[in-house]
């Protein structure tokens, strides 16, 4: 690489956080700690019935033992490199004074907006851009939820999840937990017991929900962990396209980020998640950015179910996740289409599980990592074809793309199969952005700093081409400005 | 003022010297052949010119429409107006051709003080400019280069040149690997863009090229250095008796 290229990117290294700015609304927060009072506290803030509070002590329960096992406990099977979180250290809630819900942007904070502005996402285009709806959460409770009244019309339930708590216990109790238990894993049992909101969504049998939906989450009060619970269900033969999208303002402490999405699909239903990550990465030494740690799961329950997970990761200065789907019925598909782009001390270890029990279930898996800067890198994925899985299929494929040569690129396939009927394909490959690229760019007049653009937009099209239209022009703008330096 | 001028360009890579003083000077509406034998240096004189960082340049000066060339980066080099037909062109997967090649465009016309085409006028040109050379209509749903034939793959260097309209066309081997139709079309191609303005340096091992691109001067090149000098028979006798007949190199430049 030469001396220019090197420079360029030590630019992009060098770009400070474009979203870094904290929206000074009131909040109420908790001071710093966990203990069972803690997991109460937040409990009675929300009005919860007695069943959720118990739901939330047995996590907090198991939780604590997992911490007093210490690092035995802790899950450290990834390929990165941190202090464990002090969880002692951490507020466990926060909120918003203003709990009102709009109905329409008039009634919204105008800083609120102000910040959506200059995130460039004004709720304005997002509602122009083909009827978006949106659940805005700000740090921990929604503070805005529109197009409500359109969905309920064929019945389609989106809202908060406090709120769903609320107005549809029957159906929260029914399935929270059903596909990500508290057990299932250090994150998730922390996550169970604090969760503070996220978005609830249900699709009744045969409805097909008529926008996509969308939830931009930010963490946005100083030192306040944010812990978004997420449910999704989509009954019998239902379908509905969800996207989140993430922000978050610069900072000095380390900021953890624990959520949990739960997909419940049933038979001949159809989910497609699309997520755009862009939380604070930390400084070039990689001091403040956000610890984010992620237990996604989807539970592909009936037959011919189908789950898709599209990620554009290019925030954190942590990311640990692994978007998965779980192939219970038979001929379910599953898939997962992934571009995490690293810069800067960024550490990423996310893939994907693809769990095949149903037979002919069919499980699709491409991932594109780019990594500039220092950053760390990992594709780690698990396919597992189960005994019943007569005739399942799984294709998989890992490009990795080094933008430096101070990087690092890692996959890390696991491949498991039960069943000799299944079939597994694996690809990986990994290359250096060619200098003959750059030079034939170059030669056609395209400076640097726009070539490596090209470049890397190609290499990830693929995983782009998935997101939903109106996700795919935020998402390309977010891969620029990531990739801009100081050129141009 | 001549289009381009080299004198005693020595260029090496690592530590191996390439080129050993050349001298060349080509005028406006002026095709000059460059034929040598394997590994005379007639690629590395492409790449030099072209601004590729491998090379080092240690003595000699090269002027581009009188401007240092050596002074410029080879994006600017481009922008300036000089274009490199690559004897193996590059695939940038997943980049679309209106993508890459408006991008492309839109630096070198605002380089010359241009507007940037609208994606209409734009689509336009293209579709006019690859007719040239006779490029397909399904070129806008293609990636630069990816999964293009040889033969295609040069017709696009070709196209690409028409499109960005340089003052200096250096066609490295445009002509290795391409059958007799595609040759034909290539070299069409090229005449179409002959003007009174723009030169063309045309590099390669064959006369064959040349039976289409009708050169106005022949300079044989032999272990870096320009050892002889004519018109367009020059080639032919080439042919005829090979690159033994221009002798010992080293006696050929005393000489």
């Amino acid at each position: 690489m030469s001396t220019a290229e090197t420079e360029y990117l030590s630019d992009i290294a060098d770009q400070e956080y474009a979203y870094g700015f904290v929206t000074d609304i009131d909040a109420e927060t908790l001071p710093p700690g966990l203990s069972e009072d803690t997991v109460r506290f937040i409990s009675a803030k929300k009005n919860e019935p007695e069943w959720l509070l118990e739901w939330r002590l047995a996590a907090f329960r198991h939780f604590m033992k997992l911490l007093e096992a210490g690092s035995e406990a802790y899950p450290q099977w990834a390929h990165l490199r941190y202090a464990m979180p002090n969880f002692q250290d951490i507020s466990y809630y926060s909120a918003p004074k203003q709990k009102a819900q709009y109905e329409s942007l008039d009634e919204v904070d105008p800083k609120l907006l102000e910040t959506f502005e200059r995130l460039g996402i004004p709720l304005a285009e997002q509602k122009r851009l083909a009827g978006v709806a949106f659940d805005v959460v700000m740090d921990s409770v929604s503070v805005a939820t529109t197009f409500k009244e359109e969905l309920s019309k064929v019945g389609v339930v989106f809202c908060s999840f406090g709120e769903a708590v609320q107005e549809h216990p029957e159906l929260v109790r029914k399935y929270l937990g059903s596909v990500i238990p508290h057990t299932d894993n250090f994150y998730a049992a922390l996550n169970s017991a604090v969760f503070s909101d996220g978005s609830f969504v249900y699709i009744p049998a045969g409805v097909r929900c008529p926008m996509e939906l969308s939830t931009y989450f930010r963490i946005n009060e100083r030192g306040t962990g944010q812990f978004e619970r997420t449910l999704i269900i989509a009954e019998k033969g239902a379908y509905v396209s969800y996207m989140e999208g993430c922000t978050a303002p610069q900072r000095d402490e380390n900021q953890l980020h624990a959520a949990c999405v739960e997909i419940y699909a049933h038979e001949d239903s159809e989910v497609k998640y699309a997520t755009v990550q862009n939380w604070y990465p930390g400084d070039e030494n990689g001091v403040g950015g956000v610890y984010n740690f992620v237990t996604k799961r989807a539970l592909a329950a009936g037959d011919r179910a189908k789950v898709s997970w599209t990620q554009l990761e290019t925030g954190s200065a942590i990311t640990w996740k692994y978007p998965s789907v779980i192939l219970k019925g038979d001929d379910t598909v599953g898939e997962f289409y992934s571009v995490a782009f690293t810069k800067g001390k960024q550490q990423a270890d996310t893939g994907t599980k693809m769990i095949h029990l149903g037979r002919r279930s069919s499980s699709t898996i491409i991932s594109k990592g780019i990594s500039g800067g220092e950053s760390q890198n990992a594709y780690r994925g698990l396919v597992r074809i189960g005994p019943r899985a007569e005739g399942a299929r799984n294709f998989s494929q890992c490009d990795s793309l080094l933008l430096t040569d101070r990087c690092g690129a890692h996959t890390f396939p696991y491949i498991e199969i039960q069943n000799p009927s299944g079939q597994v394909e694996h690809e990986a490959t990994t290359s250096k952005i060619g200098e003959d690229q750059m030079f034939y760019c170059a030669q056609r007049g395209i400076p640097e700093g726009e070539a490596v653009k090209l470049i890397v937009n190609g290499f990830a099209k693929e995983v782009m081409a998935k997101l939903p239209m109106e996700f795919a022009v935020e998402a390309q703008k977010l891969l620029a400005i990531e990739l801009e330096g100081s050129v141009g | 003022m001549p289009l381009l001028e080299i004198k005693n360009l020595h260029a090496r890579i690592d530590d191996r010297e390439i080129l050993k003083g050349i001298d060349l000077v080509v005028n406006p509406g002026e095709v000059h052949a460059i034929m040598g034998p394997n590994g005379s240096g007639k690629s590395t004189l492409a790449s030099v010119l072209a601004g590729r960082e491998d090379y080092e340049v240690t003595d000699g000066s090269i002027s581009f429409d009188g401007k240092d060339l050596l002074e410029m980066e080879a994006d600017e080099r481009a922008r300036e107006g000089l274009f490199l037909a690559f004897q193996y062109p590059v695939e940038l997967p997943g980049v679309s051709m209106p993508t890459f090649l408006r991008q492309s465009l839109n630096a070198v016309r605002a380089h010359r003080g241009q507007p940037e085409l609208t994606a209409a006028e734009f689509l336009r040109t293209m579709r006019e400019k690859a007719a040239l050379v006779e490029l397909k209509d399904d070129l806008a749903r293609r990636s630069v280069n990816e999964g293009f034939s040889g033969g295609e793959k040069k017709r696009n260097e070709i196209f690409q040149m028409a499109l960005l309209e340089p003052k200096l066309g250096v066609l490295d081997e445009t002509d290795s690997g391409l059958d007799i139709d595609a040759l034909r079309i290539v070299s069409e191609g090229v005449n179409k863009l002959r003007s009174p303005e723009r030169g063309f340096v045309v590099i390669t091992h064959y006369q064959r090229l040349l039976d289409y691109i009708v050169p106005d001067v022949v300079h044989v090149l032999v272990d870096g250095r320009i050892v002889k000098t004519g018109g367009r028979e020059l080639a032919l006798e080439l042919e005829d008796k090979g690159y033994d007949w221009i002798g010992d190199p080293a006696e050929a430049s005393a000489a």
